[in-house]
């Protein structure tokens, strides 16, 4: 199943490194990976999907939480959660395409952030399946490029990763 | 306040800390550091002939006296000859610091002489790790690194330091903190009463309960505690590889070592038994055997103070997060209180099975003929004349595991072995280690005459600081371990296991270096040898003794199956 772990890190040189080479080191697996500072310019936030069944995740958090520049983390997953992705995407789009493109960013609630002739570049935010579901809904036009952040998200209602 | 620079900050920040001894080797990037350890005496430095040595002994002397070791290496070549002796510590959980020389600030990243990514290199292997970025941040470096070794689950901590930190004509204000405080780490204390109580129930309501315990229990000075529990109790106890001496040998409760070559009686307890009190263990692999059809039939209660040792690879039926003295002491009170009382008609039933089990005598010594040694015999031999007293180092392989199963280890923090990362050269300069902390102990380093080359220019730095380490070499002109296995898996092909013909003359060896070399051959003289070596009480003996070549270790576990299935000699199994 898939987790989405989201932590706060020590501001540290080195301190990405560790927690990426935990996963490295016992074999997990990283689907995808978001790290950025906060509010508080000693700690930044890092998020990180993973698959796993039960055991494999409570070891990862176990051992995640073993690193000395970890310092709170949250398994989204475990309750009501928000959880947004962004995707820039290139795409050629010329003569009846273009409409039909612009279409489709519409009705996924994406835009067009970029505009030449003959190319679109669109932004779109949204769950990761969503995302999918816009490459595939595109599918049949020439995508040039896709740059996707990774997933971000935050528990619903009051429940907050704070130190 | 006194103003200071790098280097003087370093070296009085670990004498702040208490350290009596570093152990290390000099370079270019360590310069300005070891020119500040020359203008102090409060801190003795001992020079090594190769720095996985200095990572070893300091290893020994953190394994025998509890408190972490120290060592110092330039960067580089000795930055990387520390990382295994690094792993080597991480994988037993033993408190070090490691101090790293590193080029200047301005070279790091540019491919300078001697550089390398210590931090990178040595990070899945240590607790943590710090670049120090400042010279006035090495007080609190120090102070974190050494809280961070010494608590919770111990461990080595690496403390890289550019040489330009060091620089002597750079001078700050120096003030030793007196605490410190980590937001992100905290560590377990007391365990989850509710939890404890669960453990209790279920353990004096146990019909066949056995009591296993590891080198948690020694780390965590927990065996006096573990000693009135089973004797409350009166349950029958077994120790890993690594928890050895935790639970006094020679006592009658005592089944001895558990896992691969552990005995018949330890190994088939462990798999007829309806409760496992697992503490300070990590039910590895050299323990279970088959995880699928380790103990069927047992509850597992399990204590550890690393929540992330606890599920890893059994499930636990009541996991118990908490220092082991902690929970110990609380299980010693419930047990006072509780209403459920210890069944003592099964517990007589599964003493009976039990001595059943031991009649089968797992250990038992077959004398060769001609006046041949066997391995067993040294170990036993070399148990009588130290009066079980020794503290006793060992490398890794089939001399490890004889002086595993022969000495009757009494007290904790005596024996003294690679057990997690297996490594061999590590017993010769632990044994180092362990002659520097109790100058007037007896120091044994129980070896082979393979793994004694991995460290052999040890003896050099044993002359400098007159350490009269005994060296036991059980020498079976072969890779015994590789050889058995060999033997018993690949039809006695050799492969790369032997070299007879090429072996050094150990007895002219130790002597070059101003030893005193004793070579024994016939068991007849074996007692009298080994009395006489041992009488040299200010000199190190490398004591060679030639045995039985052809000797395997048993029992030894049947690969893939249950903790009851064993080799127990060359013809039988269970």
């Amino acid at each position: 199943m898939r987790h989405i772990i989201s932590m706060l890190l020590e501001n540290e040189p080195g301190a990405l490194s560790r927690v990426v080479g935990l996963f490295s080191q016992r074999n997990y697996n990283i689907e995808s990976l978001t790290v950025a500072p906060t509010d508080d310019h000693t700690l930044s936030r890092l998020t990180i999907t993973t698959m796993g069944d039960d055991r494999k995740i409570e070891q990862i958090t176990k051992h995640l939480n073993k690193l000395v520049d970890v310092v709170k983390l949250v398994d989204l997953t475990e309750g009501a959660h928000i959880e947004r992705e962004l995707m820039l995407i290139k795409v050629k789009a010329t003569g009846a395409q273009r409409d039909e493109i612009k279409r489709t960013t519409d009705i996924f609630r994406g835009q067009v952030v970029d505009v030449t002739s003959t190319i679109y570049s669109i932004q779109l935010v949204g769950t990761s399946e969503k995302l999918d579901g816009f490459l595939a809904a595109i599918s049949g036009t020439t995508i040039l490029e896709v740059a996707r952040t990774g997933v971000s998200g935050i528990s619903r209602g009051e429940k907050v990763l704070s130190v | 306040m006194e103003h200071l620079s790098g280097g003087e900050m370093l070296m009085r920040a670990l004498h702040d800390e208490g350290v009596e001894f570093i152990w290390g080797y000099p370079g270019g990037a360590v310069l300005h550091i070891y020119d500040a350890l020359f203008k102090q005496d409060k801190v003795e430095h001992i020079l090594v002939r190769h720095e996985q040595a200095a990572t070893h002994a300091a290893d020994g002397y953190a394994r025998a006296t509890g408190k972490p070791g120290v060592v110092l290496v330039t960067s580089g070549p000795g930055a990387t000859n520390a990382i295994t002796g690094i792993a080597t510590a991480y994988m037993d959980s033993i408190p070090m610091i490691v101090i790293s020389g590193q080029v200047d600030s301005s070279l790091i990243g540019s491919d300078g002489f001697q550089e390398t990514d210590m931090v990178g290199i040595s990070r899945p292997i240590v607790k943590h790790s710090f670049m120090v970025q400042n010279p006035e941040d090495i007080p609190m470096v120090v102070k974190k690194a050494f809280y961070l070794a010494t608590t919770g689950r111990p461990g080595p901590v690496v403390i890289d330091i550019p040489k330009d930190v060091t620089d002597p004509s750079r001078k700050f204000k120096y003030q030793y903190p007196e605490s410190v405080k980590l937001r992100s780490y905290s560590v377990p204390g007391k365990g989850h009463t509710g939890q404890i109580k669960k453990a209790v129930e279920i353990l004096l309501a146990a019909k066949r309960p056995v009591i296993y315990t590891g080198g948690g229990v020694v780390l965590g000075d927990g065996s006096a505690l573990l000693t009135e529990l089973a004797k409350v109790l009166g349950y029958p106890v077994t120790n890993t590889l690594m928890g050895l001496g935790a639970y006094p040998a020679t006592d009658k409760q005592f089944l001895g070592m558990l896992g691969m070559h552990g005995t018949y009686e330890a190994n088939m307890s462990m798999h007829f038994s309806d409760v496992v009190l697992g503490i300070g263990v990590r039910f590895d692999d050299r323990v279970t055997n088959s995880i699928a059809k380790f103990c069927p039939g047992a509850k597992i209660l399990h204590v550890d103070i690393d929540p992330a040792s606890i599920s890893k690879t059994v499930m636990a039926d009541v996991p118990i997060v908490g220092s082991v003295t902690s929970v110990l002491e609380e299980m010693l009170e419930l047990i006072k209180q509780s209403d459920t009382k210890v069944d003592r008609p099964a517990i007589e039933q599964w003493w009976k099975q039990i001595d059943g089990w031991r009649e089968k005598d797992s250990l038992k010594v077959n004398p060769a003929p001609d006046d041949v040694i066997k391995p067993q015999q040294v170990i036993q031999c070399l148990y009588d004349i130290t009066g079980g007293d020794a503290y006793v180092s060992s490398d890794v392989g089939q001399h490890q595991m004889f002086a595993a199963q022969y000495y009757k280890f009494d007290k904790p923090r005596r024996w003294i072995n690679s057990g997690g990362l297996g490594t061999m050269g590590f017993g010769f300069p632990a044994a180092m280690g362990v002659q520097m902390a109790f100058p007037d102990a007896v120091s044994v380093c129980v070896t082979g005459e393979g793994s004694i080359q991995m460290n052999i220019q040890e003896l050099a730095t044993c002359l400098q600081y007159q350490l009269p380490v005994k060296i036991v070499c059980l020498n079976n002109q072969a890779l015994g371990m590789v050889k058995q296995w060999q033997d018993m898996q690949y039809g006695g092909r050799y492969s790369h296991s032997t070299y007879a013909e090429s072996l050094p003359d150990f007895i002219k060896l130790v002597e070059a270096y101003g030893h005193v070399g004793v070579r024994i051959e016939k068991l007849s003289e074996l007692k009298q040898k080994m009395t006489e070596a041992f009488a040299l009480k200010d000199r190190l003996v490398f004591i060679d003794v030639m045995v039985d070549p052809m000797e395997h270790v048993y029992p030894m576990a049947i690969k893939g199956g249950a903790m009851k299935d064993m080799y127990l000699s060359k013809t039988e199994r269970t």
